[in-house]
């Protein structure tokens, strides 16, 4: 049990449970302390220094991140002695730290910078001890630059410990020591999923995705091509905050707007495969329930995921849903049902799509995910690029009027937005198989079991004429670990999983919190964008995926019914074994339906 | 062979710098391969990432291949102020290599370490298993000659 103390901070008296650290007693009342490795979502690693405060009673100064309070502790953040010490840190990381701020994609985000300025550090009062380092530009999706690594550890511990992919590792010691894949191989060669949360804590601009902003530009201002695009259900949630709105602001509107505006030949929406994923893995779903299956329906939403999986645990690769997820179905749709539609070569469509993450790039550049005939989707861009080309067109976002999206595949339902959050596609996927099941639609279609932030949720469904459904939902891939260690176990000893149908996103908060997102992406964060999609569920006119007209319609006009031959083989897909210590494929897991 | 070496060992987590050890001395350039982390990583279940990091913050271990004799030499302060660097600028000659390479015929590879505990006979090496202390550049000479004789 945690006892409360009595703490004096700057003279402020403070109580507080024993189990805080200073750093956290300080925040909770709002006294800012200067800090730069030390970030509230990941355990203190105590790698630079910076916190530092003065105690009465101890001679030398404290770390305030890894202090704990204790009873009449009498804490000063302020001092000649502190101010200097505190310079001389930042002054000893910016001589061993490449500035170029200006050229940075972390540029204003950096948290480096800041406290430079904050402080008023001289950069020219250490020698520049930097040694140019080769940047690692192996990753389909994320760009890793050791020269402008500060060597916090914030990358390695949320690699290692939030999402055990184990990508990252210190490497050398002493002055030598630095953030690497092991043997320097590169990301690429490494485990990495490509989740790109190393990306959001990063504190500068070491880790960022990689840019794909030239050749969308070159296309849109190419009249020969059609380029056409997509949106992910948490960018609505998104993009607001960056142009000075409210956090958790709702803003399809002006997002269909500002993409016109930048000169898209084709605004429509990734919602819109998102209620056709539903029917597509709803359907499996049901049959496998139907059919008494005693292996688990697992998500593939994911690209993080998917490869994860595919790295870890690719011996339950078939409990995996085949279908593809939202935005490869929009991809192969675009070059297919929407070129037919518009009468428009396929040649000539460029399919872009708009993702909270950086998974999504290494997703739309799998080979296999090409049943159009072309590579199905040509580019990604994540919520940053686009927030960054917003800029460069020089849109007033939170100005712009609104404006509808053009029709065919972009018509959504409250189902298909949820989403962006755990435990959305869950709930979604719930909603239109108790339709499947029963022929009824659930009265009260709100599942608050699978909602909110709790690493894994479980809940169990009654069903009329099935019985109990048993899902669970994890977010975070050290939390997909717990859910697949004991669907292994299950099937080993019992013969079966724990759990029919489960939900598995990557990142921390599902695709709100995706390695995509603006900077400034902490927990507390995602938890406000989630809550605005579920407002805007609310919202919308029509919240079941199977009652949207546009599914409707893509069904009669050209794929059928759901899991039809058509629909198998644009929309479903097959998994990989990869090897977990360079996660290149090592052999096909599963095969394509036929 | 790795599988081997590993089994030797009960798969516990505190056995990892035993079997790193094991591995080094046994392969004969004297390194740890990434074939060798690999079966580690299987053996002791921990992720070759992990690994990868423990080998690299020891300088005892190396992750490329090595020449037949290991020469250490030391370059913290009291070896430096007897002269290390002129002992270090007459290996290099001797050998034809920098720091951190292996001669082509692949006898030597030369390394620099932190102190081996033995200031009192500053400056001081360690060929293989063996130290070598108040070293001048014409006892070096002599040395190198007796271990290239020796093998």
């Amino acid at each position: 049990m945690a006892k409360t103390v009595n703490v004096w901070i700057d003279g402020h008296h403070l109580e507080v449970p024993d189990t805080m650290t200073i750093i956290e007693a300080a925040d909770k009342y709002g006294i800012n302390i200067p800090r730069l490795c030390y970030h509230p979502d990941l355990p203190p690693t105590a790698n630079c220094g910076v916190c530092v405060v003065e105690m009465a009673g101890s001679p030398t100064p404290k770390r305030a991140c890894c202090t704990p309070v204790a009873e009449g502790m009498k804490v000063s953040t302020n001092s000649k002695k502190l101010r200097s010490y505190r310079k001389t840190l930042v002054e000893m990381i910016l001589s061993n730290h490449e500035v170029v701020c200006p050229t940075c994609a972390a540029n204003n985000k950096c948290e480096l910078q800041t406290l430079a300025n904050n402080l008023g550090v001289d950069p020219d009062a250490m020698p520049l001890i930097l040694k140019k380092e080769t940047v690692d530009h192996s990753s389909l999706s994320i760009i890793r630059d050791v020269n402008k690594c500060i060597a916090c550890g914030r990358c390695i511990t949320v690699c290692n410990e939030v999402q055990t992919v184990y990508a990252l590792t210190f490497a050398d010691r002493g002055i030598d020591a630095h953030v690497d894949t092991a043997f320097s191989n590169g990301m690429a060669n490494s485990p990495c999923v490509n989740c790109g949360q190393c990306t959001v804590y990063c504190p500068t601009g070491a880790l960022r995705e990689k840019n794909d902003l030239d050749p969308v530009w070159e296309a849109i201002l190419d009249p020969e091509k059609h380029v056409i695009v997509q949106e992910a259900p948490s960018i609505r949630v998104s993009l607001g905050e960056e142009f000075g709105m409210p956090f958790g602001s709702v803003t399809p509107k002006k997002m269909y707007a500002a993409l016109r505006k930048i000169g898209f030949d084709s605004v429509m929406d990734t919602n819109f495969t998102a209620d056709l994923t539903i029917l597509e893995e709803g359907t499996e779903c049901v049959a496998k329930l139907v059919a008494g299956e005693k292996r688990p329906l697992i998500t593939s939403c994911s690209p993080g995921w998917i490869k994860f999986m595919e790295t870890y645990y690719p011996d339950l690769a078939d409990c995996v849903s085949t279908a593809k997820s939202p935005m490869s179905m929009f991809g192969v749709l675009a070059k297919t049902y929407y070129a037919q539609e518009n009468k428009i070569d396929p040649a000539k469509i460029v399919s872009v799509a708009i993702m909270p993450c950086t998974a999504k790039k290494f997703e739309a550049a799998r080979p296999e995910l090409s049943d159009s005939g072309y590579q199905d989707t040509d580019y990604v861009l994540t919520t940053r690029e686009l927030i960054r080309m917003i800029k460069e067109a020089g849109i007033d976002f939170a100005n712009i009027p609104e404006e509808e999206p053009d029709a065919g595949m972009s018509f959504y339902s409250g189902a298909g937005t949820i989403f962006g959050a755990t435990g959305g596609v869950m709930e979604a996927a719930l909603r239109s198989a108790y339709f499947l099941v029963t022929g009824k639609d659930l009265d009260n279609v709100e599942i608050q079991a699978v909602r909110g932030f709790e690493g894994v949720k479980e809940a169990a469904i009654n069903v009329p004429g099935f019985g109990e459904v048993r899902v669970a939902v994890a977010h975070g891939l050290s939390n997909a670990r717990k859910v697949m260690d004991k669907v292994r176990e299950g099937l080993a000893t019992k013969g079966e999983s724990p759990w029919h149908f489960i939900e598995i996103m990557a990142c921390p908060g599902g695709c709100v919190g995706g390695g995509g997102q603006p900077y400034g992406n902490d927990i507390a964060s995602r938890a406000r964008r989630g809550l605005a999609l579920y407002q805007e569920d609310r919202d919308l006119p029509v919240r079941l995926s199977h009652r949207n007209p546009e599914v409707t319609k893509i069904y009669e006009r050209f794929l059928g019914a759901p899991n039809s031959p058509l629909a198998l083989k644009l929309l479903h897909t097959y998994y990989y074994r990869r090897s977990v210590n360079t996660g290149q494929i090592t052999e096909q897991a599963t095969h394509k339906h036929h | 062979m790795y599988k081997e070496i590993c089994s030797k060992y009960e798969a516990t987590k505190d056995n990892l710098i035993y079997i790193l050890h094991d591995i080094q001395d046994t392969h004969p350039q004297h390194y740890i391969s990434d074939e060798a982390v690999t079966a580690i990583s299987e053996y002791l279940s921990i992720p070759p990432n992990h690994i990868y990091g423990v080998l690299t913050f020891y300088t005892m271990y190396s992750t490329k291949p090595r020449g037949k004799n290991i020469i250490r030499l030391c370059e913290s302060p009291p070896c430096y102020i007897k002269g290390s660097e002129n002992i270090l600028r007459k290996l290099k000659v001797l050998l034809g290599v920098d720091t951190g390479e292996t001669s082509k015929d692949g006898q030597f590879t030369l390394e620099l370490c932190a102190c081996l505990g033995v200031c009192g006979n500053a400056p001081v090496m360690m060929i293989n298993d063996n130290v070598y202390g108040d070293l001048t550049e014409e006892k070096v000479v002599e040395i190198i000659e007796k271990v290239r004789r020796g093998n």
